[in-house]
């Protein structure tokens, strides 16, 4: 069994939901992301997803571009983000590790070699946000040789004869896009998300994560009450650049504690949400 | 490459996938995909449609003005000597370049979409002008993503557009110039899908858009093709056109591919020079990869992130450029070329006070081109050369280039 299939049926055998932190590696810098993981996790995360940076990063808003920006600034690369998680497995076996990107950095890298080099690190699932099913084929095949899930968006406007084909091809879980935007943006409806859950649902056993324009306990919790894992990014990366913007002379680690407090928060919010 | 060349080869694509070879495809946000797969069937059945082939022509004839003319610079050429130059005028369209040929198509594929709001990119201003333009004619919405660099350079194109009543909305992320206009207007339709069309300027962005606005673009070739048979009597030796996104580039040599014996050169912006990596040529030094929707040739590093690029000329400083470009280039069927800033700048002086024609800097690179080539052949030769643009939006920049204060 996968790390990330384990994980999601301890969950439903405690009725619990998972919790799902995103950062960006590399950001705040590439030495302290390790501990930042670390810290994630004690904190309550379930899974980890870890932001690929990428200079043309099209579906973030700005909160995750100014994100991806300082990465690259700071130097991160792609073989640094495996060197992270690869940091990462030496202290945490349990944890799966979702790496969220683009598809230019990983085509340079090579699919065969990436698929390679990922499962080396300890890599869980992969998200890249700009190969739809339509353009996946030949990396999900690498994946599937090395016992990676790809994990599948299913959006708003994505049609039900299409999330059909998606869930026939989905591993470890769906991504279910709450609202039509970039991250970080918009204001989720609740009910519109319960339905078009409820319509995955209908055509899938596999978990059903929620993510894009979840801020806050509360919002996590109207969405736990309908998903499978709630995912949370931008709100996190924002607290961390209030934190440093604050305060200029504060360590890193005492800037990663503005992303734990709020992070505990959302777990409380999950954890209350009646199932 | 082992693909044989023939002339049935380039009816072939692309697939039903947007491929060319390799290149193309649709590589966008899963929220993206029903809207590129509603446009692509909605121009599917309007591309045979006779009543919407009847629309385009009209407003081509009476709003745009076409055809243009195909203008020999004997001037220039005695200058140059060798081969005779033509100069196919979309300098001579409404608004001042060719970009209008697309926006008029693209602006009525939203029409019968029902689409009240329309977004666009630009890098010198004439995609966005060009948009603005329609959007003023149907009564649409416009917002026009632009860097903050290239609204500092092209401060007259912004006023026009604002002036047609457009919003341009300053881009403020990476190097601020078309890329990143260009993210930014894939940020605003992924948000704003149900209500927005997105009228990309360039034959880049996901399938069906390289091919929609290379359909609306060849209008440029097809009359080039009948002018250069009545004006001499047969087809030019060969065609010269600038590649930023390479739209004008690909309108011109599309209805010529299949005449073999007609060499084509698309000419990239050399910058400082190529080995300095200051240009925008990915066709010339870059490789293939991924990005705005499409697999081509990139500016890229080692790690796939696309590199910062550097040309005189705003409609030029793109990292990518269009799919079939790129299979055109590996096939061998079009030559990738480049002209540096300074070429481009003689070029520009040299059309303006021989012809009295004063080019876009994005067109005198491909005339910068064409002069050499030119001199190269023969005076019973004949090379068409595609001035896409007029320069009147550069006076500002050239006269900054040059120290004089206008």
């Amino acid at each position: 069994m996968s790390r990330l299939t384990g994980v999601f049926a301890k969950l439903k055998a405690q009725r619990k939901k998972a919790l799902i932190p995103y950062v960006v590696a590399g950001d705040p810098s590439p030495s302290g992301t390790v501990e930042l993981l670390h810290q994630l996790v004690a904190a309550g995360a379930d899974v980890l997803e870890v932001g690929v940076p990428f200079s043309d990063p099209m579906s973030e808003g700005l909160v995750i571009q100014l994100g991806h920006e300082r990465a690259l600034a700071n130097g991160m690369t792609l073989r640094g983000v495996l060197d992270i998680i690869t940091d990462f497995r030496r202290d945490n076996t349990h944890t799966p590790v979702v790496m969220m990107g683009y598809a230019n950095p990983i085509e340079r890298f090579g699919y065969d070699s990436f698929a390679e080099a990922s499962s080396v690190a300890g890599v869980d699932g992969l998200i890249t946000v700009d190969l739809p099913p339509e353009e996946v084929g030949r990396l999900d095949h690498a994946l599937i040789q090395v016992g990676i899930d790809n994990i599948f968006l299913i959006s708003p406007t994505t049609e039900n004869e299409r999330i059909e084909t998606i869930v026939a091809r989905a591993r470890g879980f769906i991504y279910y896009v709450a609202v039509k935007g970039v991250t970080g943006s918009g204001q989720i409806d609740v009910n519109e998300v319960a339905q078009r859950v409820g319509v995955i649902r209908g055509m899938t056993d596999l978990p059903v994560a929620v993510g894009f324009g979840i801020k806050d306990a509360d919002s996590a919790s109207h969405v736990a009450q309908v998903a499978d894992a709630v995912v949370v990014g931008s709100a996190l990366i924002d607290e961390m650049v209030r934190k440093s913007r604050a305060d200029a002379s504060l360590e890193e680690i005492q800037i990663h504690e503005a992303a734990v407090q709020l992070l505990k928060r959302i777990r409380s919010g999950v954890d209350s949400s009646p199932s | 490459m082992t693909v044989e060349v023939t002339p049935e080869l380039f009816a072939s694509v692309p697939d039903a996938n947007g491929r060319f070879g390799q290149f193309g495809g649709k590589f966008v946000a899963e929220t993206l995909m029903t809207a590129l797969t509603e446009l692509q069937a909605l121009y599917a059945s309007l591309k045979s449609d006779a009543s919407f082939i009847a629309e385009f022509d009209r407003d081509l004839a009476h709003y745009v003005g076409r055809p243009s003319p195909l203008y020999e610079a004997s001037r220039l050429s005695d200058q140059i000597g060798g081969a005779r130059i033509f100069l196919k005028r979309e300098d001579l369209n409404h608004t001042g370049a060719h970009k209008v040929n697309n926006t008029i198509g693209q602006a009525l594929l939203a029409k019968y979409m029902g689409k009240r709001r329309v977004i666009a990119e630009t890098g010198a201003g004439q995609h966005g002008v060009a948009t603005a333009t329609v959007a003023a004619r149907l009564g649409l919405e416009c917002h026009v993503f632009m860097g903050e660099e290239d609204i500092r350079r092209q401060s007259l194109n912004v006023y026009r557009m604002k002036l047609l009543g457009a919003d341009v909305v300053p881009v403020t992320s990476g190097s601020r110039t078309l890329k990143d206009a260009m993210n930014e207007a894939m940020r605003d339709w992924v948000t704003n899908v149900d209500s927005t069309f997105y009228i990309i300027g360039t034959v880049a962005g996901p399938h069906p858009y390289p091919m929609l606005v290379r359909d609306f673009q060849s209008v440029i070739g097809r009359e080039a093709r009948t002018q250069s048979l009545s004006q001499t009597g047969k087809l030019p030796d060969a065609l010269v056109a600038c590649v930023g996104g390479g739209s004008n580039a690909i309108g011109l040599f599309h209805p010529f591919l299949q005449d073999l014996g007609v060499e084509m050169y698309g000419v990239e912006a050399g910058g400082k020079g190529l080995s300095t990596g200051q240009h925008a040529a990915p066709l010339s030094v870059g490789s293939p990869g991924v990005l705005h929707g499409n697999r081509t040739y990139l500016m890229q590093d080692d790690d796939g992130q696309i590199l910062e690029t550097h040309s005189v000329s705003a409609g030029l400083d793109y990292p990518g450029v269009g799919p079939e470009h790129a299979w055109l280039k590996d096939i061998g069927r079009v030559r990738y070329v480049t002209a540096d800033d300074r070429e481009t700048l003689e070029a520009f002086h040299r059309l303006t006070r021989i012809e009295g024609i004063m080019p876009a800097l994005e067109t005198a690179h491909a005339l910068a081109y064409a002069e050499k080539l030119a001199s190269e052949m023969s005076p019973n030769q004949h090379i068409i050369v595609n001035l896409s643009g007029r320069g009147d939006k550069d006076i500002l920049t050239v006269a900054a280039l040059e120290g004089i204060e206008v």
